[in-house]
């Protein structure tokens, strides 16, 4: 530990346990990083599909995806760049509703997020299974907005919220990890927030 | 296209891991922004980086509380060392001296420190150099356009341009509030870089003040045989948006855009 002279830590007193190490509590504001322009997409063409090592490839059009059942995330996410915001309410459609209709192959081991833009992100196929991941198309009540992922966009909220792809337009699942475009410039396969898996080579 | 990433040369740009830099300089760019000049020392090996990448900095309370936030490095990236000269750091291409530019944010908890506390010779906690995308590799030709704080990495790229002799391959396009906001007030003036006021302007401006609009950033765009420039744009969420709609309404690409929001961060 090399303790920074003159520092005391404001920000501790009251320090919330909900925060993971590092982080801190972003409160109103909703930071958006983005690599790319946000893009403007209607849902009469929006799709969403699960492909890859499935027995059944299945693709939702944007008023199918949304009959189906939906539910709800209550809780908190964590952006790799140090904030997080607590007691966020996402509504949406749980993976698990989506990979019951294409039936995913025994094989499958790991899922690559795709967005329309072209964005990719790698996942273990178990983070995104049993009720920890959902397609969203609403955040606080409204209607998911476009620097936000909207029209919708995955959310993983166990992982560091680049791996909740924007504008999320299906999943690919495979045997084999295949890096996506942050985890090929240097950032973790994983992303654990609790265990600070920022880096490639993080423990 | 995003996926198919940024090709950086293998080894730079790792974050690496936790190191000690210590402070050498300090200097006030506008009223609520200062920069740091770290020493990262011999036994650091200096840092390899890239113009446009930033590093974490971490400060600790005695009691082990820790605060970290990502900088944007202002200062150019050392050039490559000459064969025959022994390299100044051990690193090749290392920087031994980093610059940070920290805007002060009014409670924030790192940044006040920073600004407020921090002197010459007090030690720090350094790691990076963080981010693979928002890179510029020294040798394309390329248009910047940044707001506020959004000018840090830029300036980056403008050093390295100039000092490599090369100015005509960085435009800047910068965005500030009034004279008193500019960063790098005295070091930006040139032909490659223009200065759009929001709100109020230097005497003898000819452009009403206001915010950035489609004439300003088709300027420094440039015509004929200027289609290929990457664009690099950085500063707030709304700053950013604005400028890719403009960029999209141009005719610009998506694709040859490279975008760096900066998020509030205390």
């Amino acid at each position: 530990m090399h303790v920074t002279r003159g520092f005391t830590g404001r920000g501790r007193a009251g320090r919330d346990p909900r925060l993971p190490p590092g982080q801190y509590d972003a409160r109103d504001d909703w930071p958006v990083l983005n690599a790319e322009p946000t893009p403007r997409l209607g849902t009469d063409r929006w799709t969403f599909t699960v492909e890859g090592l499935v027995a059944r490839e299945t693709t939702w059009t944007w008023d199918e995806i949304r009959s189906l059942p939906t539910s709800r995330y209550e809780g908190d996410i964590h952006c790799v760049t140090s904030w997080s915001k607590l007691g966020m309410t996402f509504t949406g459609v749980s993976v698990d509703v989506l990979l019951e209709a294409a039936v995913p192959d025994p094989a499958a081991a790991f899922v690559t997020a795709v967005s329309h833009t072209g964005y990719t992100t790698n996942l273990p196929l178990a983070d995104v299974r049993y009720g920890k991941a959902w397609v969203v198309w609403e955040a606080q009540g409204s209607a998911l907005t476009p620097e936000h992922g909207g029209p919708a966009r995955l959310l993983v909220p166990h992982l560091y919220f680049w791996k909740s792809a924007k504008w999320v337009s299906g999943l690919r699942l495979s045997a084999e990890d295949e890096q996506g475009f942050w985890e090929r410039n240097g950032y973790h396969d994983r992303g654990d927030p609790w265990r600070e898996q920022r880096y490639q080579g993080d423990d | 296209m995003p996926g198919q990433g940024a090709s950086v040369p293998v080894g730079v740009g790792r974050p690496g891991r936790w190191r000690i830099a210590t402070v050498v300089d300090t200097r006030w760019e506008t009223p609520r922004a200062r920069t740091l000049r770290l020493d990262v020392g011999d036994l650091g090996g200096g840092v390899a980086f890239l113009a446009g990448q930033h590093v974490l900095l971490r400060l600790t309370a005695p009691d082990g509380y820790t605060a970290q936030r990502s900088y944007s490095i202002a200062s150019a990236p050392s050039p490559a060392p000459a064969p025959s000269s022994p390299p100044a750091t051990a690193v090749p291409g290392g920087s031994r001296v980093v610059e940070l530019t920290v805007e002060r944010l009014p409670g924030g908890e790192v940044s006040e420190f920073l600004c407020d506390e921090v002197r010459v010779g007090d030690e720090l906690e350094v790691r990076g150099p963080i981010g693979r995308w928002f890179v510029w590799q020294g040798d394309e030709p390329v248009v910047c356009v940044g707001g506020g704080s959004g000018t840090v990495p830029l300036m980056a790229m403008l050093r390295q341009a100039r000092a490599a002799g090369r100015p005509e391959l960085v435009r800047l396009l910068v965005s500030a509030r009034r004279p008193e906001d500019l960063y790098y007030a005295g070091e930006l003036p040139g032909p490659e870089v223009t200065v759009v006021w929001t709100r109020e302007a230097p005497p003898g401006t000819t452009r009403e003040p206001g915010r950035l609009r489609a004439t300003d950033l088709a300027a420094v765009l440039g015509g004929q045989g200027d289609e290929g420039r990457t664009v690099f744009v950085c500063g707030s969420p709304p700053f950013c948006d604005a400028v890719t709609d403009l960029l999209a309404g141009l005719g610009v690409p998506a694709t040859r855009v490279r975008v760096e929001r900066f998020g509030p961060s205390g």
